[in-house]
C-alpha cells in the first residue's frame, strides 16, 4: 500500500475511534448539568448522588476523548501537509479558535467540578458543569465549520497558490456548517439519552436504587424524544441542502444514476456501481426523492451518470450507511416515544427495560455511519471540487505511515477495550452514597 | 526574500510565546511525572504526586494544541512542513501523551497493584519521552533543519539525534524535573517534601551545568546569539533567564517555594523566548541552505486571516489566562493524608 492509502485508513482509524467518545460528551454534559441544577434547586440528595454517577462516567468517557483528540489535529500536518498548507489560513484558523475559545474552557472546568465539590458553593459548582457542557458544544461548533468548508468551501479566494480566507462570517454561518453541527449535536444528545435511558433500565429490572434509576429514567425520556424527533426534521434538512451542495453525495446515498425531474424512491434497492445501475428496484414511490430532495415533485435531481466515474464516492458503502443511519433513526424515535409515554409507570414495563440496555450501542453505530456518509461521500475530494484527496498527501515515507498506523491500531484497542471495561464496571456499580455536606 | 510585515513579526512573537507557555506549564507535571518513579516510596505518596497535578495536566496540555493551533493558523506552510517533516518523533510524541493523560482517569479505577504499575509506566514513560522529544526537535529547530528547496526534510529520526540535539533533550528533561520537584514541595508535606527537596538540591546543580553546557554549544551549532548581538535589548531574555535560575536555588534555600516556583517558570519562558527571539524571522531555519528557510515571512496567512486571529486571541487569552490562574490558586492547596481523597474518590 502507498503513503496515500495508509494515511487515510489512518486518519480514518484515528477519526471513527475518536468519535466514540465525543458524542457521549457532548450529550452527558449536559445531562449531568440538568441533574445538578436540579440538586441545586431542590435540595434532593438524590439529584446530587446522579450528578456523581452519571459525572463519574462522563469523566471515564471524557479521558480518552481529549488525547484522541489531540492525535487529529497533528494528523493534519503529518500525514496531509499539503492540504494543511493548501488551506490553513481557512482550516487552520477555525482550530486555533476552537482550542482558545473553548478547550481551554473545557479542560479548565471540568477540573474545577471534579474537584471542586467541596471547595466552591454549590451555585458555582453547578455552573463549572454547565460551562464544561456549554464549551464542549461550542468547541463542536468549529470543528465542524471546518469540516462543513471542506464539504462546502465558501467565503475563499484561490491566490498565492493556495485557498485565502476572504469572508470569515460567511464561513462560521453557512447552511451547511449550521445543518452539520446542529445534525452532529442531535446525534450526540439521543447517544447519551439512550446511554442513560439504558443503564437505568438494567438497574431497574434488577431492582438496584429504584428511586434513583426512575428519575434518571424520566429526565433522559424526555431529553432523547426531543431530540430523536428533532433529528429527523433535521436530517431532512441535511439531506436536502446536498441537491445543490454536493450532489454527488446524495446521488450517491440514493444511489440515483439518470439526472431527471420527478425521481421516485425505490425502498428495495440494491446498486450495481460497475454497471453504472441498479440491480433490484422495487416498490417505488414516485417523485418521493424529489420531494425530499427539492419539497416539489418536480424538483430535478442530479444523477451519478452526470459525475466522470473517477469524481464519485463509493456507491455501494454510501447507499448502504444511509439507508442503516436513518433506519436507527427511526427506531430510536420510536423506542424514545414508548419510553416517554411510560416513563411513569417504567418499574413496570419488563420488555422496555430488557430492550433498552441492548439499544445502547446502536447510537454509536449510527453516529459512525453518518461520518462515513459524510467523509466518504466527500470523495474523492478532500475539499469539495477544489482539492483531491490524493494531492494532499504529505511526502513520508510509506515505512513511517505503516509503523504509525499499527502502533495506533494497538494503542487505540488497549484503549478502547480499557475504557468500555470501566464504563461497564461503573455503570453497573451504580450509584455511592454521599453526605449532604 | 519578501519583506517581513509587522502583523507576521506580532504573529511570530505570539508563536513563541504559545510554545514558551506550554513549555512553563506542561513542564512542571512533565518532569514530575518523570521523577515520580525516584520520588515516591509508598501508595500515599504516588496519589498524592499524581494529585498534586492531576487539576492542571490537561489545561496545561491545551497550550500545546494551541501552540499548534496557532503555528497552523498563522503559519500553515511552517505547521505542514514541521509536523510531516517530523512525523516520526511527533507519533511517538503523540503516543507518549495519549497513554500518560488516561493514566490521571484509569489508575485509581481498579483495585490492583498490577492495573497500577503499567498505568504508573505509562505515567513515567509518557513524561519522560515527550520531555526529552520536544528538547531535541526544538534544539534541532534552533540549529536547523535539513529542509530541501521545496521544504521536504531530507533526514530521518536519527538525522536529529546528533550531539547539540540529545544535549537539548537532556536539558528540557532537567528543567522539566527541577521545575516539577519544586512544585511538588509546594503542595505537599513531611516526608515526601522532604525528599522532594533532596531531589532538587541534586537536580539544581545538574540542570545548571547542562544548561550551561547547552547555552555555551549555542554558539558554534546556531545562529541564535546573532540577533540578540544585534538588537543588544533582546539580551533581556537570556538575563532573566538566568536570573530564574539563580532565584530557584535561593529561594528553595529560605523555604519559599511558590516564589521558587515563579521563579522557575521565568526560566523556562525566557529560554524559550530567547531561543525564538534568535531565531527571527525564520521558524524553521534551514541546514542545507538559508534560502530554504521557512520564515514568518514566506510562510504565513493572509492579512486578513492574521488580523482575525489577533483579535480572537485579544478577545479569548486575557480571559483564559484570567480563569486558568484562578483555578490554580484554588487547587494549589497542601496535600495531606486528609485531603487525598477528595474529589477523586467521590
Amino acid at each position: 500500500m502507498d503513503v496515500f492509502t495508509l494515511s487515510r485508513l489512518q486518519f480514518a482509524v484515528a477519526a471513527y475511534f475518536h468519535f466514540l467518545f465525543v458524542p457521549l460528551t457532548l450529550g452527558l454534559s449536559f445531562l449531568v448539568a440538568i441533574m445538578e441544577t436540579f440538586y441545586v434547586k431542590t435540595g434532593d440528595i438524590d439529584y446530587k448522588r446522579m450528578a456523581k454517577f452519571w459525572g463519574k462516567l462522563f469523566l471515564i468517557n471524557f479521558a480518552v476523548g481529549i488525547v484522541t483528540g489531540i492525535t487529529l489535529e497533528f494528523q493534519f500536518g503529518t500525514n496531509w501537509s499539503k492540504y494543511s498548507e493548501y488551506v490553513g489560513d481557512i482550516f487552520g484558523s477555525l482550530l486555533a479558535i476552537e482550542a482558545t475559545a473553548a478547550f481551554f474552557l473545557e479542560s479548565t472546568f471540568i477540573a474545577v467540578w471534579y474537584f471542586g465539590w467541596k471547595k466552591l458553593s454549590p451555585k458555582m459548582h453547578c455552573a463549572s458543569i454547565w460551562i464544561v457542557a456549554i464549551a464542549s458544544n461550542i468547541s463542536a461548533y468549529w470543528i465542524l465549520s471546518a469540516n462543513a468548508w471542506m464539504q462546502h468551501p465558501v467565503g475563499y479566494v484561490l491566490r498565492n497558490g493556495r485557498a485565502e480566507l476572504s469572508n470569515f462570517i460567511e464561513i462560521i454561518t453557512q447552511k451547511y456548517a449550521v445543518l452539520e453541527f446542529l445534525h452532529t449535536l442531535g446525534g450526540a444528545y439521543i447517544l447519551a439519552g439512550f446511554f442513560v435511558l439504558g443503564i437505568s433500565a438494567w438497574h431497574l429490572i434488577r431492582k438496584n436504587e429504584e428511586e434513583f434509576f426512575t428519575k434518571s429514567f424520566q429526565i433522559a425520556a424526555i431529553w432523547t424524544l426531543i431530540f430523536s424527533f428533532g433529528e429527523m426534521g433535521i436530517g431532512h434538512f441535511a439531506t436536502a441542502n446536498l441537491k445543490d451542495a454536493q450532489p454527488a453525495k446524495l446521488a450517491a446515498m440514493e444511489a440515483h444514476w439518470e439526472t431527471g425531474k420527478n425521481v421516485p424512491m425505490h425502498l428495495l434497492t440494491w446498486p450495481d456501481a460497475e454497471n453504472e445501475k441498479n440491480v433490484i428496484e422495487a416498490l417505488s414511490v414516485p417523485s418521493a426523492l424529489s420531494i425530499l430532495a427539492g419539497n416539489r415533485p418536480d424538483t430535478e435531481v442530479v444523477g451519478l451518470k452526470d459525475f466522470h466515474p473517477d469524481d464519485r464516492p463509493p456507491v455501494l458503502p454510501l447507499f448502504l450507511s444511509f439507508r442503516i443511519m436513518v433506519g436507527l433513526g427511526s427506531l430510536f424515535a420510536l423506542v424514545a416515544l414508548w419510553a416517554w409515554w411510560k416513563r411513569n409507570q417504567i418499574k413496570q414495563q419488563t420488555l422496555l427495560l430488557k430492550l433498552l440496555p441492548w439499544m445502547i450501542p446502536l447510537p454509536y453505530l449510527a453516529n459512525e455511519f453518518g461520518w462515513t456518509i459524510a467523509e466518504l461521500g466527500r470523495q474523492p475530494w478532500i475539499v469539495y471540487g477544489m482539492m483531491k484527496t490524493s494531492d494532499a498527501v504529505s511526502p513520508i515515507a510509506v515505512s513511517q505511515v505503516a509503523t504509525s498506523l499499527v502502533a495506533f491500531f494497538g494503542i487505540y484497542a488497549l484503549l478502547g477495550a480499557v475504557d468500555f471495561y470501566l464504563l461497564f464496571k461503573f455503570a453497573r456499580k451504580g450509584p455511592e452514597e454521599v453526605t449532604n455536606a | 526574500m519578501p519583506e517581513i510585515t509587522c502583523l507576521q513579526t506580532t504573529w511570530f512573537a505570539i508563536w513563541g510565546i504559545a510554545w514558551a507557555v506550554y513549555f512553563m506549564l506542561d513542564g512542571f507535571d512533565l518532569g514530575l511525572g518523570t521523577l515520580f518513579p525516584f520520588l515516591a516510596k509508598n501508595e500515599f505518596e504516588k496519589r498524592a504526586i499524581i494529585k498534586s497535578m492531576w487539576p492542571f495536566w490537561d489545561g496545561n496540555e491545551v497550550w500545546l494544541i494551541t501552540a499548534g493551533g496557532v503555528t497552523f493558523a498563522a503559519f500553515p506552510r511552517a505547521y505542514a512542513i514541521m509536523f510531516s517533516g517530523l512525523y516520526t518523533p511527533l507519533m511517538l510524541l503523540l503516543f507518549a501523551l495519549i497513554l500518560r493523560g488516561v493514566v490521571f482517569e484509569f489508575r485509581n479505577k481498579v483495585d490492583c497493584d498490577c492495573w497500577r504499575k503499567t498505568w504508573d509506566a505509562c505515567l513515567v514513560i509518557g513524561s519522560f519521552l515527550p520531555a526529552l522529544l520536544l528538547g531535541v526537535a526544538f534544539a534541532n529547530i534552533f540549529m536547523g533543519l535539513p529542509l530541501d528547496e521545496a521544504g521536504i526534510y531530507t533526514g530521518n529520526l536519527f538525522t536529529l539525534l546528533n550531539p547539540y540535539g540529545l544535549l537539548g533533550g537532556i536539558t528540557f528533561v532537567l528543567i522539566f524535573c527541577t521545575h516539577g520537584a519544586i512544585w511538588l514541595t509546594t503542595r505537599t508535606t513531611g516526608e515526601l517534601k522532604e525528599r522532594a527537596l533532596q531531589f532538587f538540591n541534586k537536580l539544581w546543580w545538574a540542570e545548571v551545568c547542562f544548561a550551561g553546557f547547552f547555552l555555551g554549544m549555542t554558539v558554534p551549532y546556531t545562529k541564535l546569539w546573532h540577533n540578540v548581538f544585534a538588537k543588544p535589548y533582546l539580551l533581556i531574555l537570556p538575563i532573566i533567564a538566568v536570573l530564574g535560575l539563580v532565584g530557584q536555588k535561593l529561594f528553595m534555600a529560605k523555604g519559599h517555594s511558590w516564589k521558587a516556583w515563579f521563579s522557575s517558570s521565568a526560566l523556562i519562558l525566557f529560554v524559550v523566548l530567547f531561543g525564538v527571539a534568535g531565531l527571527f524571522p525564520n521558524l524553521l531555519p534551514s541546514s542545507i541552505d538559508v534560502a530554504y528557510s521557512v520564515t514568518a515571512g514566506n510562510s504565513s496567512s493572509s492579512p486578513l486571516t492574521l488580523k482575525i486571529m489577533l483579535g480572537v486571541v485579544i478577545c479569548f487569552l486575557p480571559v483564559v489566562i484570567g480563569y486558568q490562574s484562578w483555578a490554580y490558586n484554588k487547587f494549589r492547596d497542601v496535600i495531606t493524608p486528609e485531603s487525598i481523597d477528595e474529589g477523586q474518590s467521590y
